[in-house]
């Protein structure tokens, strides 16, 4: 399960929305251990494609030291898929490093709907999450939870109803 | 002196769960080969059978990128910080993707470095 704030979550759809069509990229970091997101990071695509992501190098080796200079560590690693749902490609799953990371992925090919989902890659194996988004000021017990199913469905994701 | 290598998450498990360890050599492919001697597989992780860097790995001495510094021939001194990170890389997998990929694979292997 992945909880994460609303404002986190529309500052990476933000982001998404305004590289789209190009595909986006970046990270949530937070305290070590915590698994919980707190500081969002847009990252370059340096690869500037609308198939493909790639940090840059050096922004890279910037981000992962200032995490490490203020014990936080890499909670969420996101992109944007703009054209296909938010679902792990087989070059994602190639690529993941980051085992202790959610891989949230956005999908921006409808422009009025949000579609947002997470997932494990550990070993080459995904596991898709829950995504629980907490919305500031609103109560605790309130919060709102998407379930997905694990099969990569396409699912329609309605999140205006705030 | 020696020069100080700052393992990533993924590669901890050759190194005991060390987040830093210490090593020597006049280049980086002396410091993979003197690593590797007591952290067993770990160079594989890094290096192809063709003998150069993986594509998906970053590998910086001190704030440089060993890309532009002559890969594994980029050369060490005493006191140097090596910094290995996974790169953080993918996308859809489209048409372009696809052969892009392919591509990859033959010449670097990336599923090998980043998921196992």
């Amino acid at each position: 399960m992945l909880s994460i704030d609303r404002s986190i979550v529309d500052a990476i759809v933000a982001h998404a929305r305004r590289d789209h069509p190009d595909e986006a990229c970046g990270v949530v970091a937070g305290p070590v251990g915590s698994d919980t997101p707190t500081r969002h990071i847009p990252m370059e695509n340096a690869a500037r494609s609308m198939t493909f992501y790639e940090f840059d190098s050096m922004e890279h080796l910037r981000v992962w030291r200032e995490m490490d200079d203020r014990d936080e560590e890499p909670i969420v690693i996101y992109h944007s898929h703009t054209a296909t749902e938010a679902y792990p490609s087989r070059t994602d799953i190639s690529f993941a490093g980051e085992p202790g990371a959610h891989y949230l992925l956005v999908s921006t090919r409808e422009p009025d709907t949000e579609e947002i989902r997470s997932f494990r890659i550990v070993d080459g194996v995904v596991t898709e999450e829950p995504v629980r988004i907490l919305d500031a000021g609103v109560d605790p017990h309130a919060v709102q939870s998407y379930m997905f199913g694990q099969s990569p469905a396409t699912v329609d994701y309605e999140c205006s109803g705030r | 002196m020696a020069i100080e290598v700052r393992i990533p998450t993924i590669l901890r498990s050759y190194t005991g769960g060390a987040k830093v360890v210490e090593g020597s050599g006049d280049t980086l492919n002396d410091l993979l080969t003197d690593l590797d001697s007591r952290h067993g597989g770990l160079r594989d992780r890094l290096v192809t059978e063709a003998g150069a860097l993986h594509r998906f790995v970053n590998v910086y001495v001190n704030d440089e990128d060993v890309r532009f510094l002559g890969a594994l021939d980029a050369k060490l001194n005493d006191g140097d910080s090596v910094t290995i990170l996974p790169a953080v890389a993918g996308g859809a997998f489209g048409f372009a993707a696809a052969a892009a990929m392919a591509q990859h694979v033959a010449v670097a292997g990336p599923a090998r470095v980043a998921a196992s």
